[in-house]
């Protein structure tokens, strides 16, 4: 079995890796009953020995003793850490996987890129390594941020450049959280161009999420749950939005939201954990997803958002499950695949799902989405047979679809009104290291991603004739 | 004889196990000691304390998968795997067949070489190796090829026959396609047979045939292992005299695969019924064998839905080299009969020459072999292996998907990471058009 490091930067990446340990812990104690060290939990988490104080690990098999988390985490404040560490969570995490600051990167792309980048370069580079040399088979690094302050976005790419250098050879899975666009980060438009230009170029794998799409979703579990209509009461713990039966008691104001982005990140690793009839390993996604390097990001959607406490008709909603992937009240982001171009397609299902059930819903879907020419039949599927706590069986979508460029296309507006009037400019340009030229050529890598999305959209619709076959001479 | 089975990726390592477990099942429920003796001998060795060991060996690039497989061996109370009889890694080949064939192949040659070594020379006399494997995935498809590769160099004389389990069509794996092509075209070097499933007919058989609802990989698996078994389970060949066939895999290399250009075959089973209405259902040799033979000729895999209308050639249309509609032509079939009376049934049908290519005489191109013990709880069945044009439609639209694919260059990147050139995919390309060539050709 493989192992994973999360690497979780900046506030916004070190609320949601939070929420994704809490709700691990969760998922794993559902699971593993006798309490061993299992290759499940290895993946995520260290076994160590709490009497001695360099931890030594124990191998898989004996006793939980004391689980650490596979993870680093890097602040330049030091509030969100340090409430971890005031919180339950404490245990998991020690002092040589974490790093923080205290003045921020007050928003700033620049700051957090250039100035601490440069600053805290080798320490970052000796956690990280250290992190690695506790696993046994490294497979996988997950890194969480946000685009649109200072630390996740310039720091957090910092750190995926430095995961390429370092581990070329282990996949990176970047979760970006994009910016809604009433963010209160008023310079979130130049922090997001300037770090998809870092994603765009240092990622295997980007999953981006919009904090207006996690909004949306609350809401309408939230609205579900106080409808009070018979028939319609809300299993605990099964809304993706609810931390019931974690450690972390009382909520706070981005919780919900967290929580989906944290239930993304079980389902994705969930057939690496977990045994199934048809396994996923991480190294499959981008394998099957990413077509060419560049367009490698992959729209994500949760099924079910939640299970109802009447468990009537279960065949009906499992098929219900497969269409909600498909529209766009569960997406990630606010695009609508359907009715843009699919390259590529995973169905990664949990639960009591058996291959007939998937083989029916994607002959069913398949004539309402539109595949690319030469992916028409473009579909990766995985089995796992654990369900997530609080539900029969469950399905993450991710698509590797044009609609991601209407998101980036918006981004981009925003960030041409801002840099028209040059407003904020100067802060970046101070910073050392930060040239205008950083500006032009993100927003031109942005642009040419763009493109590049437009000419496989322009494809569509249109017959495309298979390619003449190869001519043998006999 | 035995037969050293080699199991690879998730596909080979669950239908593997399936298979073995079946066999074994039919062989010790039918209370004949000599058919169960020969089916010990040829599939499994005795350990020390009397238990039964799998003459296997199981192959994976993670843990997962082999860790299942060998538990439910042990759960069934009859038999085992070999305590070291397996090897797996951490992470798997990632759906990548150069991963699998350029790195994790070579990298444990030996080690696989020497598991296999050890199953070899515990077989007093060795009928060959049969390779179980997935075309879609990494390991078994990558891997099983380089594995495939190294036996054909230690054993230059010994059987090797591939089982392949062939994907969905309508994707399961995306790059499914050009893994299937690049191991097929080179398997096709290596191999001396390959046994094709295609997982689209059986989940058909399973829905339509079994009524089964919620279909599941095991539903599948029991499938492909009924048939599969059906060929493999020792039976008596027309120069066998009476006794149990020594060489299974031998036997049906020569009787189908004459020629290196024709080496697809596929499998056909009839009768197949849901275990609750078999003990309603009768069947007669006659019905059986003429359902059979028009399955043959009009290529379906089930009895149901079969088109009537497909009749073999006349002798005028096969000299204007016109191909009549539907109609498959066959190569060479060997026909597997068990159960009640089956010396009565009359196998006349199938020795029509104008079922088989003008170049082999129908006494050439057809056998059959026959055991009087019924099969998997049916009182008679049949089963036929055959040679002939039933894989072209699918293996055409693997390449031509592949194909396709290629001509944009999508994907191509991950393979040339590990070592797989544009020209190493044209090369494959070229090799199975000529197959399929030949096969259209077939007449
Ligand atoms: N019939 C059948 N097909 C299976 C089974 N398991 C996997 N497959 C098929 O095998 C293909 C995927 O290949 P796998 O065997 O899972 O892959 P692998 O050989 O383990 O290789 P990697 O996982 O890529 O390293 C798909 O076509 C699946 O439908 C099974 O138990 N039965
Ligand atoms: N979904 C989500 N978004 C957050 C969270 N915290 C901050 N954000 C978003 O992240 C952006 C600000 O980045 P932040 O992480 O605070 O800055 P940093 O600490 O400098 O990386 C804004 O778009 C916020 O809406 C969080 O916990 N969850
Ligand atoms: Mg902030
Ligand atoms: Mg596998």
């Amino acid at each position: 079995m493989t192992q994973s490091v999360v690497v979780q930067v900046g506030q916004c990446g070190n609320q949601v890796g939070c929420r994704f340990w809490d709700l691990a812990l969760r998922e794993h104690a559902h699971v593993n009953k006798k309490g061993l060290y299992d290759e499940a939990l290895s993946s995520f988490f260290r076994n160590v020995d709490s009497r001695k104080c360099d931890g030594e690990a124990h191998v898989v098999g004996g006793r939980i003793q004391h689980l650490k988390a596979r993870a680093v985490l890097v602040d330049m404040e030091e509030g969100v850490v340090n409430e971890i560490l005031q919180g339950p969570l404490r245990e998991m995490f020690d002092s040589t996987q974490l790093l923080t600051d205290v003045s921020g990167s007050g928003n700033n792309w620049a700051v957090g890129h250039m100035t601490y980048g440069s600053a805290y370069r080798e320490q970052i580079v000796d956690k990280l390594r250290k992190a690695a040399e506790h696993c046994d088979c490294l497979q996988c690094f997950f890194l969480i941020h946000s685009m649109g302050g200072g630390t996740g976005s310039g720091l957090g790419t910092k750190v995926l450049s430095l995961l390429e250098e370092e581990f070329p050879e282990v996949c990176r899975i970047v979760t970006s959280i994009y910016p809604s666009a009433e963010d209160d980060v008023v310079t979130s438009p130049y922090n997001s161009i300037l770090a998809m230009r870092e994603l765009t170029e240092h990622a295997d794998c980007v999953l981006p999420v919009e904090n207006q799409s996690l909004v949306d979703i609350v809401k309408k579990i939230k609205h579900m749950s106080h409808s009070g209509k018979p028939g319609t009461v809300i299993r605990r713990e099964s809304a993706i939005i609810s931390g019931q039966g974690g450690l972390i008691g009382a909520e706070k104001p981005f919780d919900a939201m967290n929580n989906i982005v944290a239930n993304l990140l079980l389902n994705i690793t969930s057939s690496a954990r977990f045994e199934g009839s048809l396994n996923m390993d991480l190294n499959e996604i981008a394998m099957n997803l990413v077509p060419f390097p560049r367009l490698h990001y992959l729209v994500p959607s949760l099924t079910p958002l939640y299970t109802l406490a009447d468990v009537s008709v279960p065949s009906r909603r499992l098929d219900q499950m497969f269409s909600d992937a498909f529209s766009k009240e569960h997406q990630l982001i606010r695009a609508d695949p359907k009715h843009s171009l699919y390259l590529a397609c995973a169905l990664m299902v949990r639960g009591n799902v058996q291959v007939s059930d998937l083989r029916r819903n994607i002959e069913r879907l398949k004539p309402s989405l539109p595949f690319v020419s030469w992916n028409q039949e473009g579909w990766k599927t995985g089995l796992c047979s654990v369900p997530p706590v609080g539900h029969s069986h469950s399905l993450l979508a991710l698509a590797n679809n044009t609609c991601v460029k209407t998101t980036f296309m918006e981004l981009r507006e925003r960030f041409t009104k801002l840099y028209r009037k040059k407003a904020h400019l100067h802060h970046y340009l101070h910073v050392e290291g930060m040239e205008q030229s950083h500006f032009s050529e993100a927003l031109s890598s942005l642009s040419s991603l763009i493109e590049e999305y437009h000419q496989l959209d322009a494809t569509k619709g249109r017959l495309m004739p298979g390619a003449p076959r190869l001519r043998i001479a006999r | 004889m035995s037969v050293v089975t080699v199991q690879l990726g998730q596909c080979g390592n669950q239908v593997g196990q399936q298979l073995l477990h079946s066999l074994l099942c039919d062989a010790q429920n039918g209370q004949r000691k000599e058919l169960c003796t020969a089916t010990r001998e040829r599939f499994f060795h005795q350990d020390t304390h009397g238990e039964l060991v799998a003459r296997a060996v199981l192959i994976d690039m993670e843990p997962k998968v082999i860790n299942q497989s060998i538990s439910r061996a042990a759960r069934s109370g009859m038999w085992r795997y070999g305590e070291t009889s397996h090897f797996s890694q951490k992470q798997g080949s990632g759906n990548n067949w150069a991963n699998g064939f350029c790195v994790h192949g070579p990298a444990h040659r030996e080690v696989v070489e020497e598991l296999v070594r050890r199953e070899v020379e515990r077989c007093d006399r060795l009928s060959g190796l049969l390779a179980m494997m997935s075309v879609a995935g990494g390991t078994g498809s990558g891997v099983g090829t380089y594995v495939t590769q190294c036996l054909r160099d230690v054993y230059p004389k010994s059987f090797i026959l591939n089982h392949l389990t062939w994907p969905y069509g309508t994707g399961e794996v995306i790059v499914q396609n050009y893994n299937s092509v690049l191991t097929l075209a080179h398997l096709y070097q290596l191999s001396d047979a390959i046994l094709v499933h295609e997982n689209d007919t059986v989940h058909q058989i399973c829905s339509q045939l079994l009524n089964i609802k919620h279909i599941s990989f095991a539903d599948v698996n029991s499938v492909i292992a009924h048939q599969l078994g059906s060929v493999l389970q020792p039976a008596l060949t027309a120069d066998s005299q009476g006794a149990y066939s020594r060489n299974p895999l031998g036997e049906l290399v020569s009787a189908l695969c004459c020629h290196p250009e024709f080496k697809l075959l596929s499998i056909s089973s009839i009768p197949q019924v849901p275990l609750a209405s078999m003990a309603y259902s009768s069947f007669s040799w006659p019905s059986l064998l003429k359902h059979l033979r028009q399955m043959l000729i009009s290529n379906t895999k089930m009895e149901e839905g079969i088109d009537w209308q497909v009749r073999p050639p006349a002798a005028a249309e096969r000299s204007r080299s016109l191909t009549a509609g539907g109609f498959n032509t066959s190569l060479a079939n060997v026909l597997i009969l068990r159960g009640k009376d089956v010396y009565s049934a009359e196998t006349g049908g199938f020795e029509d020459p104008a079922l088989y290519s003008s170049w082999l005489s129908p006494q050439e191109a057809f056998s059959v072999w026959k055991s009087p013990v019924p099969f998997n709880k049916y009182e008679k069945s049949a089963t036929l292996v055959s040679n002939s044009q039933a894989l072209l439609r699918p293996l055409d639209s693997m390449v031509g998907g592949a194909w396709n694919m290629f001509a944009s260059r999508a994907y191509i990147h991950q393979y040339t990471k590990f070592g797989i050139s544009e020209e190493d995919f044209l090369d494959s390309f070229s090799s199975l058009e000529q197959v399929i060539s030949s096969y259209k050709q077939l007449r």
